[in-house]
């Protein structure tokens, strides 16, 4: 690394990065895993879900968004920033309507895969039961809004990615939900399965249609390592599309 | 399609330049005009400024003014503020409906009126208060809510309620408005005379690294709440790389129960106007905006006539007062209903035209800000502030408040008292001599900085007014011992669950299972452990959340939870054993056997009680 190299603390392990890299960024490559649902490689950092909060010199901040910096001291593993953590996912297990049992994603999905990883048992929340709609208009994908955790994830990658704009926000507060780019449905939209927004939910919120369940239990994705053991392995610098 | 829409919107995009930065603009004139921004005018406005048409959709969702069905002829927004139902704002919305045959949120079936609640509007000192379009109608009760309908019916002209006028400002012709000032004590900064131009010629006989200096030995602060110095803000976005730069005014007063800068709007406009052009001097900007909150539509034409004003005397435009190449000019944005656009990142994303969100930070926005530029956020009282460091010299405003608070802070007093209104005082005030000027003494609680500040009680009351003590961006309710404080602290949830922007999940979710946990105490259903439960639900929402708005929602809950206990362990069941008792097993059957039309077996009432 050159003489601009930024070296800063984990959990008091040293930690090199470059100039512009964001902690999350730099920890990753240090085989360091710091727990984060809306936050995928490639796309730009959006600090929406709050899972990756770390501790900057005692304030907390979005490891995602904060860039790293000289001789910063950074707290990530600590029991306080795991409830914090576990609280935020159980929330968002709370805030939609998710069903693991049957759900096409269990064993793929981040937000279940998070929990187990966070050690979540039952939420401690009540369950809010909101009422959302389903948009099956498309041929090839669907978006389930019951599953949605309005990580953006899908709007960043047709954006940035795929270059088109199929998806956006509408509404605010809890009323905040995803939309298709048109007043009738997905299948207005240039929407295609192929789409890297499509691969890039975390959930199963914005899929494909006929493909359910086809990896059996026993092979998918977290049925025997925890979400985040590719980068404590140093293995890879994570993408958590297929 | 809709020729005369598309032709109008046509238009009303051209004279923006088809500028999607104008966003807010285009979406506010295109539901003035056609009462709503149908899904028809978003392809259209999509379509002319060339941006997806989600994009469009997702400003218009997103601000409470806007909407995309049709709303009345004539919007009536009743203020849901905690001070306005403490005087009977219920009653009055009920006295609406039934005069108007149609329930809050509902418009009449002739297209004529629609009926809806809205947050604090800034006349907490007149509540109850409602907006009819953007005429202000005060001190309302359910006979006057009655007779405005009448009115309306017939003339369909909110103008014709203003009974009389206002006193200053408000009864000038162009602004014609019922509010009242209500200015109490009167103090040295803020409401001090000053003759045009005195602050900026001093200014700018100065270079604008000593006018910055000044500004910080003055030690001013942010009076918007958060308190950061205004010379250092002032000197990050000067040193900041960019030729060009923005100066921008946050009149986004929506914290409940603030109304100190409506009355500076009213009385002192020129003292602001001042105040940025010598913030512009400083940095080296040329434009400031001034971000008007919907609520204050009324104030408009009055302050574009002081700005006109102002370019004709030579203090806004080319060459300002004289001095060869600082030319500084002044342009009101308009919001459309959202307390979220307070916060300054957010305030900057609406200027932009787009969904009131708040921004990532770093980068700050004295780095990259409006547009990408550096830019200066200041609250409208600040630019007050520092306009009369620069009229009067650093060191006089220095002396004035306490070490670590200098000058005066103006108070919007409200609630359980005899005398509502704005007050300037000098920092350092002990909070009890400000309940006795107000005539609050019988206080049982007073929320210090509104809901995202704190509820303190009588053990706080010799506490001092300053940033270091009782911090506030100017909200003062008074609550006597009559009121209940976790109704306010539901309120008060209530509040946040509706203004967060949802973007971050501790907010957008944490402030919705906050408030049912309240609500479940405040109905005699609560346990013990359901405040260690509020306790951790709290911490994490402030250390978690993204912007101030989610760091400081749990304070209410917070603050009461630890100087009000009585209010909650009162209300807990007793509990007999470590069991659930708040658990009605019974009401969680109850759906259960309404389907199969049988009690449980197992939970019968009989066997429940043998």
């Amino acid at each position: 690394m050159s003489d601009k190299t930024i070296t800063f603390t984990i959990d008091e392990v040293e930690v090199k990065a470059r100039p512009g890299q964001t902690i999350m960024e730099a920890a990753d490559e240090a085989a360091i895993y710091i727990p984060r649902l809306c936050s995928l490689k490639g796309l730009s950092p959006f600090g929406a879900c709050r899972v990756c909060t770390v501790l900057v010199n005692g304030r907390p901040q979005s490891s995602c968004t904060q860039p790293a910096a000289p001789g910063i001291v950074v707290e990530n593993a600590s029991e306080r920033l795991h409830d914090i953590r576990q609280d935020i996912v159980e929330m968002l297990f709370v805030e939609g309507n998710h069903f693991c049992m049957f759900c096409e994603k269990s064993g793929n999905c981040e937000l279940q895969a998070m929990g187990y990883r966070l050690g979540m048992m039952e939420p401690k929340y009540p369950r809010l039961w909101p009422r959302r709609e389903l948009d099956a208009s498309h041929p090839d994908i669907f978006i389930d809004r019951d599953r949605c955790i309005l990580c953006a994830r899908c709007i960043r990658a047709s954006r940035e990615q795929d270059g088109k704009h199929i998806l956006g926000f509408l509404g605010r507060g809890p009323h905040k939900r995803v939309t298709p780019d048109s007043s009738d449905g997905l299948v207005q939209t240039d929407a295609a399965v192929a789409d890297a927004a499509v691969a890039a939910c975390p959930v199963g919120s914005l899929m494909r249609k006929r493909v359910g369940f086809g990896i059996p239990i026993g092979q998918r994705k977290y049925d025997h390592r925890p979400i985040g053991s590719d980068i404590e392995s140093g293995a890879e610098v994570p993408d958590e599309r297929k | 399609m809709d020729e005369t829409l598309k032709k109008a919107v046509e238009e009303i995009c051209q004279a923006r330049g088809n500028d999607a930065g104008a966003m807010m603009d285009i979406v506010r004139q295109v539901q003035a005009r056609f009462r709503g921004v149908s899904e028809e005018a978003i392809d259209l406005i999509a379509a002319q400024c060339h941006v997806p048409r989600v994009d469009v959709a997702g400003v218009v969702s997103f601000y409470a003014f806007l909407s995309t069905a049709s709303k009345g002829q004539v919007v009536i927004r009743l203020c849901d503020d905690v001070i306005d139902r403490m005087y009977g704002a219920v009653a009055i919305a009920e006295a609406f409906s039934h005069e108007l045959g149609i329930e809050m949120g509902q418009t009449t079936p002739d297209g004529k009126i629609t009926l809806e609640w809205a947050p604090c509007m800034g006349l907490s000192d007149q509540a109850p208060a409602a907006l009819v379009n953007d005429v202000p109608v005060t001190h309302l009760s359910t006979d006057k809510a009655r007779h405005l309908i009448q009115s309306l019916r017939r003339y369909m002209d909110p103008s014709r309620l203003v009974e009389r006028l206002g006193d200053g400002n408000n009864a000038h012709e162009l602004v014609g408005a019922m509010v009242m000032n209500n200015v109490r004590k009167v103090g040295p900064v803020i409401f001090a005379p000053l003759g045009p131009g005195e602050a900026m010629k001093k200014a700018l006989a100065m270079s604008p690294a000593e006018v910055i200096r000044d500004v910080k030995t003055a030690r001013l602060r942010g009076r918007g709440g958060a308190g950061f110095p205004t010379g250092i803000k002032w000197e990050f976005t000067r040193a900041a790389a960019g030729s060009k730069k923005y100066v921008l005014c946050n009149a986004d007063e929506g914290e409940p129960g603030t109304f100190k800068d409506r009355v500076i709007l009213t009385e002192q406009p020129d003292l602001l106007a001042e105040g940025m052009a010598i913030a512009g001097y400083a940095i080296g900007a040329d434009e400031g905006i001034l971000y008007l909150r919907a609520e204050y539509a009324y104030l408009r034409r009055f302050l574009e006539q002081v700005l006109q004003r102002r370019r004709e005397a030579g203090l806004l435009g080319k060459d300002v007062c004289g001095k060869k190449g600082f030319n500084f000019d002044i342009r009101i944005q308009m919001g459309a209903g959202a307390y979220i656009c307070g916060e300054e990142t957010s305030l900057i994303s609406s200027c932009e035209g787009t969904r009131g969100d708040p921004k990532n930070r770093p980068p700050f926005p004295a780095q990259k800000g409006y547009r990408g530029c550096p830019t200066v956020v200041n609250n409208v009282e600040t630019f007050c502030c520092a306009a009369r460091v620069l009229e009067k010299g650093a060191g006089w405003f220095a002396q004035l408040g306490s070490p670590g608070s200098a000058g005066t802070k103006l108070l919007s007093i409200s609630g359980d008292c005899l005398r509502p209104g704005v007050y300037e005082v000098e920092f350092g005030i002990k909070l009890t001599e400000v309940l006795r000027m107000a005539g609050g003494q019988e206080a049982q609680a007073v929320v210090v900085g509104g809901p995202s500040g704190q509820i303190v009680s009588a053990a706080d009351f010799e506490r001092p007014i300053c940033y270091d003590h009782l911090a506030t961006g100017g909200s003062l309710m008074i609550f006597g011992p009559q009121r209940d404080v976790l109704e306010i602290v539901e309120h008060f949830l209530d509040f946040f669950i509706e203004e967060s922007c949802g973007y971050c999940t501790p907010c957008r979710v944490g402030n919705v299972l906050m408030k049912e946990r309240v609500a479940r105490i405040r109905s005699g259903k609560g346990e013990l452990a359901d405040l260690g439960y509020l306790e951790r639900l709290g911490q994490t929402i402030k250390t978690a959340s993204r912007c101030g708005l989610g760091q400081t929602s749990p304070n209410p809950m917070l603050s009461t939870l630890r100087k009000f206990r009585s209010a909650y362990d009162s209300r807990l069941v007793q509990q007999a054993g470590p069991f659930q008792s708040a658990f009605d097993i019974q009401a969680a059957l109850a759906q259960a056997k309404e389907v199969q039309g049988r009690a449980s077996v197992l939970f019968s009432g009989e066997r429940h009680h043998r």
